[in-house]
């Protein structure tokens, strides 16, 4: 089953640590992004710009309207994806926990849409 | 006069709700399994139990603590139970199950103590028709009394799921035919095994922990132990019973020493052994002794016997590997596991160095299981860097940290990662 692990984090937290805070941050997200692929177990992932780099775009009236800033105005925002495949929920929420984002942030676990065959 | 009053009453329903938690808890298990045992409608049974809860919790407040407060609830619950079976209009047969089951917990309801048919219930949790993965958690329930958003938490499962696959366990119990009953003499081994690997499993990751690094945090430690007191108090004659109970005291013993003042993790090694609970320790100790005259050695045992060892650090000031070694390879006969396998070789790293151990592990290396496995990585960067192998020992820190939950174990790792020189 293919899933999406979604990263949601508190934006500003991260500039709120001491460097070696970050550093140490940093790591821990190397390695787990390491260990995931090494693992054979995520097919992709990417990390985002903050928020404020968003543009939304949308119709209004009959008219495109685009808009700065990230669609939904929340204090977590999404930070990152890892695309996993793996044979079933309770395995995706392993890997969901080994995530370093459990400790300051949500990480969202989505099964993907299949068509019904 | 009216606010006294109205205090009075109140202290009054406190009291009256303080006792109802009080025999939920210490009861919960021996009322399901009074009202399960005849019907095997495990299910039935907990939601007559949790009406006559609410009805406690209705009546105590007003009208006082019964005298004995298991037998009022139990006489509720029946009554329940019975009327929930009318409703389904079930045929004869259901009839004569419930009669027999009035009579009997009316006759508990006038003795003086509830029956313990707790063994029986545990038996039937762990019965191998049952998915192994729900066992565990299927005791912490029915024995227990504990919600599955709970449990879902402490087994990394999602509420949804987990109260689905409690549900079909439950179902599979009536329908199945699953009996309510300990095992014969011939049957018992087997079953038991069955029934101690769900207790273990409520309250751990199984296998230990190589670097020292106790990985899974189920925050289900005090009820998996009381799991464990319980099977070890209703089999006192079983020595694996008493030496999962050895096994898990030894464990538990030592939980206060493995965070610092910050809240950083403590491996094994460097662990103040004065923070160990002494008095744990000692019962851990004799339950293990009485373990041991009973001359059957088993799995639990001799991991019990593995903390043992460790603990021999306190009076003697250092480890003793070599009887790690041999208990390791008496486990290793015993269940050829990876792990154990893992295991032993962090004990001959001690005795005849990392790269001797290093060489041993290459040939683990191949096993499937041990991929996303974090202790076998943690292990292996921790060799490595003590062989002077520091680019080796990165990767393996990468992973080990990759694959960890915690984050204190995890800040640990990459000190230790970034400790390495370059």
């Amino acid at each position: 089953m293919q899933f999406m692990l979604m990263t949601y984090v508190d934006e500003t937290g991260f500039t709120k640590l001491t460097p070696a805070e970050q550093e140490a941050g940093i790591a821990a997200y190397r390695a787990y992004t390491e260990a995931i692929m090494a693992a054979g177990v995520a097919s992709s992932w990417g990390r985002l710009q903050p928020s404020a780099a968003a543009t939304t775009v949308r119709e209004a009236d009959g008219k495109p309207q685009v808009l700065d800033g990230p669609y939904a105005d929340s204090k977590e925002q999404l930070g990152g994806y890892y695309i996993i495949d793996v044979p079933d929920l309770d395995a995706a929420l392993a890997w969901a926990a080994r995530c370093p984002t459990t400790s300051h942030g949500v990480v969202e676990v989505r099964p993907f849409w299949t068509e019904p065959s | 006069m009216a606010a006294t009053g109205r205090a009075a009453v109140t202290s009054q329903g406190n009291a009256a709700r303080d006792t109802a938690e009080m025999v939920a808890r210490d009861s919960y298990g021996r009322l399901v399994a009074l009202l399960a045992v005849r019907t095997r409608d495990v299910a039935a049974a907990e939601d007559a139990l949790a009406d006559a809860f609410a009805a406690a919790l209705a009546d105590w407040p007003a009208n006082g603590v019964p005298a004995k407060p298991e037998a009022w609830l139990v006489t509720v619950a029946r009554r329940r139970l019975i009327d929930a079976a009318r409703r389904r209009q079930t045929g004869d047969a259901a009839e004569g199950t419930l009669r027999l089951l009035a009579e009997e917990v009316d006759a508990a309801a006038a003795g003086p103590g509830i029956p313990d048919r707790r063994l029986a219930l545990l038996f039937a949790c762990a019965h191998p028709a049952l998915d192994p993965a729900i066992r565990a958690p299927l005791m912490l329930q029915v024995v227990l009394g504990l919600d599955a958003k709970r449990i879902a938490s402490a087994f990394l499962m999602s509420p949804a799921a987990i109260g689905k696959r409690l549900g079909r366990a439950k179902a599979r119990i009536r329908e199945a035919g699953i009996p309510f009953a300990v095992p014969d003499r011939a049957e018992l081994p087997g079953r038991l095994d069955t029934v101690l690997d769900a207790v273990y499993a409520a309250f751990g990751d199984g296998w230990g922990d190589p670097a020292g690094t106790d990985a899974a945090r189920r925050g289900l430690s005090a009820e998996a132990l009381y799991l464990a007191r319980l099977a070890a108090a209703l089999m006192p004659d079983e020595p694996e019973a008493l030496g999962l109970l050895a096994l898990m005291l030894h464990a538990e013993a030592r939980r206060g020493a493995r965070r610092n003042g910050e809240g950083d993790y403590v491996p094994l090694a460097d662990q103040e052994t004065d923070l160990w609970d002494a008095a744990m320790i000692a019962e851990a100790e004799a339950v293990l002794r009485r373990a041991s005259t009973r001359g059957a050695i088993g799995r639990y045992q001799l991991e019990a016997a593995v903390q043992s060892t460790h603990v021999e650090r306190r009076l003697t000031g250092r480890a003793n590997w070599v009887a790690v070694i041999q208990l390791y390879d008496a486990l290793q006969a015993l269940t050829g596991s990876p792990v154990v396998a893992l295991n032993r070789l962090l004990a001959v790293a001690e005795i005849d160095g990392a790269e001797a151990a290093l060489g041993e592990m290459d040939t683990l290396a191949g096993d499937r299981r041990l991929v996303d496995y974090q202790p076998y990585w943690a292990a292996r960067a921790e060799l490595l860097a003590r062989a002077g192998a520091h680019g080796e020992s990165r990767r393996a820190y990468a992973m080990a940290i990759g694959l960890e939950q915690d984050p204190a174990v995890r800040r640990f790792l990459l000190r230790r990662q970034a400790g390495l020189p370059e």
